[in-house]
């Protein structure tokens, strides 16, 4: 009679959002792999239907508190397409700024306190800081450092109040950004240190030939706009999403997952960010790279977490760059009328692109609403690499493998109340 | 008798949210430390995948009740808990997932799913205090993290939390914000808001949009009055009343006048 065994993990801890997994080994074979996703269904898409096209940001930045600007971000400029507007430089860069408190804090969360304990065999970053409280110090020093910037221009840390359609209801002055360039320097610093730090975590060897999906901006890493490219060719425009990629409801899962036409499943996030924009980076982010033994490819989705670090570096780098050639624009908004038509936004949320397209009538009144979350993109990705990862590690006992699995999902950083609930991990042994 | 054994347990529940409330936790990059030393977290999957059984001392809870598995959930969650502390306004009003309450979900459904059968949900959102006794409500979309800090530590020590039961004008005059209504023609809800926020959005030139609920017997009609000197009528308002804290008794029930 073959082996059975059953291990089962009733909750997996340290994501944003509840879902569920579901990993079957019968005689010693994996037979399914099965990556569920039951948050809730909130039904944004359905209840924008007949708001101003004007709400959209504040509404739609409610599908997550860890990354409200992602959402703003996507719905505003599609909002600004409709209406034929664009955002002045200073506008641009302002939102590009707000941008990078959101990355700071949302990747030193997931690095520090989410996904570093993995590595390190502790619960959770508070158990950590009785053994390292250096490293979980410089950790939330760091994310307050990004939820500043959130609060400085935004108004508040999560779902920020200051930003709308056309930009902002009040520009900072520029003494109000100079007051943080003393704490961007130190944390561009401390950024190189959280890589080095990650970067000397012992790391599964694991490698895949990703189809990797992200924005490509000429002259900047991608964050605030771009066109939509693939490791596989691909360079589209954002209105051209939906003749590339396609969604499809699966049962087990509330999230809807996507595929790229002639590809299958595609990886977004930041090792797709990197690998398509490695000649983006700014010259400390790619030292930092560097230092840590990173390659302009990073196929390895556990070193997915000496990314998130290289692109902290990035992100205080770039607020530097952008805070000392700021000039407090004269408006604060540039004025968006409605008219009839559909529009199309893309950015680039910490875990990956964001894609929002509406369409509203000459009033402003939305019509219909279609948003495309980072991680239901990923969710297709994440059952692969579970396959690939459970095959290669079937001898180990049925905690590491428990644990191992976890760690696989933590990579991408999940955001399920993103991708709509309840992450329940079981691995089952028939 | 050892510091370990008299640590209260906290607990963190999530149901229907964004995970913004419990984050506010994790934004306590100041005291998170200092809290963790005076307070066991013996449940917060969100940061950690370690779990102490119940009782808890204190648990608070974000999220709104949107399906038959969360309506028996928060009965064990009170079960467990010596006190019950919602955060936000999800888990205070329904949440913007609430706006279902105002429609027939059915239609939604097939909105957003290509396989609506795969879809169980409620037809409503309701707050925890529809379901369990509730001790303390933490206002906002999201909570405002000051509040988190003093509540927590109110608790700790035994004190009753300062939780103003004002309107957001009285926060807007205490920081010398001027009126936007008055000042630049803005409509805002701060006047039947419930204060806490600080008073964010006029100090940041736009109105209050009532992220915090409404204030103990506000005067909706009198504001919506003020509203339409402004030019702005009923649809504006109803739609202002109709967002993060729909399903609050005072707004939802004022929103029916402007419908």
């Amino acid at each position: 009679m073959s082996e059975t065994r059953e291990i089962r993990t009733d909750y997996l801890a340290r994501v944003e959002g509840e879902g569920a997994m579901l990993v079957r080994v019968r005689g010693g074979q994996l037979e399914e792999v099965q990556f569920k996703i039951f948050e809730p269904p909130r039904f944004f898409e359905a209840l924008l239907r007949g708001r101003q096209f004007t709400e959209a940001p504040d509404i739609t930045a409610r599908i997550c508190g860890i990354c409200p600007i992602a959402y703003m971000a996507s719905s505003a400029a599609a909002m600004e397409q409709v209406g034929g507007v664009e955002l002045t430089p200073q506008l641009q860069a302002l939102r590009r700024l707000i941008y990078c408190g959101e990355w700071i804090e949302s990747h030193v969360l997931h690095v520090a306190m989410l996904h570093a304990p993995d590595f390190l065999g502790y619960d959770g970053a508070i158990e950590l800081a009785r053994d390292r409280r250096d490293l979980v110090e410089l950790a939330l020093r760091l994310k307050k450092l990004g939820n500043e910037l959130m609060r400085v221009i935004g108004g508040r840390e999560v779902h920020p109040v200051n930003f709308r359609v056309g930009g902002f209801y009040r520009a900072p002055t520029a003494a109000e950004l100079s007051a943080l360039v003393p704490e961007l320097e130190w944390a561009r610093e401390a950024g190189r240190e959280l890589v080095r730090w990650t970067a000397g975590f012992d790391f599964p060897d694991y490698e895949r030939d990703y189809a990797f999906v992200s924005l490509r901006h000429p002259g900047e890493y991608p964050i605030e706009r771009g066109r939509i490219v693939s490791s596989t060719g691909l360079d589209i425009s954002v209105d051209e999403y939906e003749e590339h990629f396609t969604e499809t409801h699966v049962e087990r899962s509330n999230a809807l997952h996507s595929t790229l036409a002639g590809v299958g499943a595609y990886l977004v996030g930041p090792l797709a960010r990197y690998a398509l924009n490695y000649d983006e980076l700014s010259d400390a982010a790619k030292e930092a790279a560097e230092e840590a033994g990173l390659g302009p490819v990073v196929r390895n989705p556990f070193r997915s977490i000496v990314v998130r670090a290289v692109e902290t570096v990035y992100a205080a780098d770039e607020a530097l760059r952008i805070i000392a050639a700021y000039e407090r624009p004269r408006e604060p908004a540039v004025a968006c009328v409605p008219r009839a038509g559909s529009g199309h936004g893309c950015t680039e949320a910490p875990r990956g692109i964001c894609w929002h397209r509406y369409r509203i009538d000459g009033e402003g009144t939305i019509l219909d609403a279609k948003i495309v979350p980072p991680t239901s993109q990923n969710q297709k990705t994440i059952e692969e690499d579970l396959v690939g990862v459970v095959e290669g590690s079937l001898d180990l006992g049925d905690a590491e493998l428990a644990h191992r699995c976890e760690q696989t999902i933590r990579n991408y950083d999940p955001c399920i109340s993103c991708a709509t609930h309840f992450l329940r991990f079981s691995v089952e042994r028939l | 008798m050892s510091a370990v054994a008299t640590c209260p347990k906290l607990a963190v529940w999530k149901f229907s949210s964004c995970d913004g409330c419990q984050l506010s936790l994790l934004d306590c990059e100041d005291e998170l430390l200092a809290i963790a030393e005076e307070i066991e977290i013996a449940y917060f999957p969100e940061a950690t995948s370690g779990e102490i059984e119940g009782p808890y001392d204190v648990s608070l809870v974000e999220g709104s009740v949107t399906t038959a598995h969360d309506v028996g959930r928060i009965q064990e969650v009170r079960a467990q808990s010596a006190l019950l502390v919602t955060i936000g306004a999800c888990a205070t009003a329904g949440g913007i997932q609430a706006l279902r309450n105002f429609v027939d979900v059915g239609e939604w459904i097939p909105l957003v799913y290509a396989s609506p059968e795969y879809v169980s949900t409620l037809e409503t959102s309701t707050p925890i205090a529809d379901h369990v006794p509730v001790d303390l409500e933490l206002r906002g979309c999201p909570i405002s993290k000051a509040q988190l800090v003093d509540t927590v530590s109110a608790l700790l020590h035994g004190r009753r939390p300062r939780l103003a039961t004002t309107s957001v004008c009285t926060e807007c005059k205490a920081r010398g914000t001027p009126c936007v209504m008055v000042a630049h023609g803005t409509p805002c809800l701060g006047p039947v808001t419930q204060a806490g926020c600080g008073a964010i959005c006029p100090a940041y030139a736009r109105g209050c949009y009532g992220c915090f609920g409404p204030m103990e017997s506000p005067n909706v009609a009198a504001l919506a009055r003020q509203w339409r000197e402004l030019g702005a009528g009923d649809d504006v308002m109803l739609r202002a009343l109709r967002t993060f804290n729909a399903n609050a008794p005072a707004f939802r029930e004022a929103s029916y006048d402007h419908e």
